[in-house]
């Protein structure tokens, strides 16, 4: 065990710095969360077309019903599929 | 009470521009029937479906903008049901953000018209992502 903490390294080890999340509609002022642009909403979803929780993307809550609102009404006028498979790698 | 009310249908891709036509023609005329005020239309054109409804890959999309009484909701929608050229639609009450943001893009929409070269681009991307999905 003494021996393992004698090791040095020659460049300091990388700790990973977590850039800090943000709402990105807080901060850019955005209100509405329009449902026809599916190309927007996409940013959203995963790759099989679900919708991603909010520790994933920083949205606040306040948006992020907005966000699932609009989904699911994107979802309903066939502009965002339901579920398919790489959702994103054919665009 | 009048509110604002965004709609959007879809239609058969059966039907032929000019039946596609007519039957926009008859909501918009349903809704001046009921006495609603038209704010502003969007023709989408035939566009591919995310999933199939009804077998179908692709359908006619048109938005109409309105403001209109509560109650007219409930009986455009139902002419809506009764037609079979209407294949899904979706009316949504706007909140004072939607009509900000609406008119923003309708101005947007406005600016690319009168520079049609920067119109034809986006529009053929669109429909080309679409074709890959």
């Amino acid at each position: 065990m003494a021996q393992q903490s004698d090791i040095k390294y020659l460049t300091p080890i990388a700790v990973d710095i977590r850039k800090k999340k943000y709402c990105r509609f807080k901060k850019s002022g955005i209100k509405y969360i329009d449902y026809k642009d599916a190309e927007f909403l996409k940013k959203f979803v995963n790759e099989q077309g679900r919708i991603l929780p909010r520790r994933l993307t920083g949205t606040s809550l306040k948006y992020q019903k907005k966000v699932a609102q609009a989904v699911k009404r994107a979802r309903h006028l066939a502009l965002l599929p339901f579920v398919t498979d790489n959702l994103k790698s054919n665009n | 009470m009048l509110n604002q009310y965004e709609t959007v249908f879809i239609m058969t891709p059966v039907l032929s521009e000019e039946q596609m036509k007519e039957t926009v023609k008859k909501f918009e005329g349903i809704l001046l029937e009921k006495g609603a005020e038209i704010v502003h239309q969007e023709n989408w054109g035939l566009r591919q479906l995310a999933y199939p409804i009804a077998k179908k890959t692709s359908g006619f999309y048109h938005l109409i903008e309105f403001k209109a009484e509560p109650s007219v909701v409930k009986e455009y929608e139902l002419q809506y049901r009764r037609d079979e050229r209407v294949m899904r639609y979706l009316t949504i009450l706007m909140d004072k953000h939607a009509i900000a943001y609406s008119e923003k893009r309708r101005n947007l929409r406005k600016e690319k018209e009168t520079a049609p070269v920067v119109e034809e681009a986006p529009a053929a991307v669109e429909t080309e992502n679409n074709v890959n999905e």
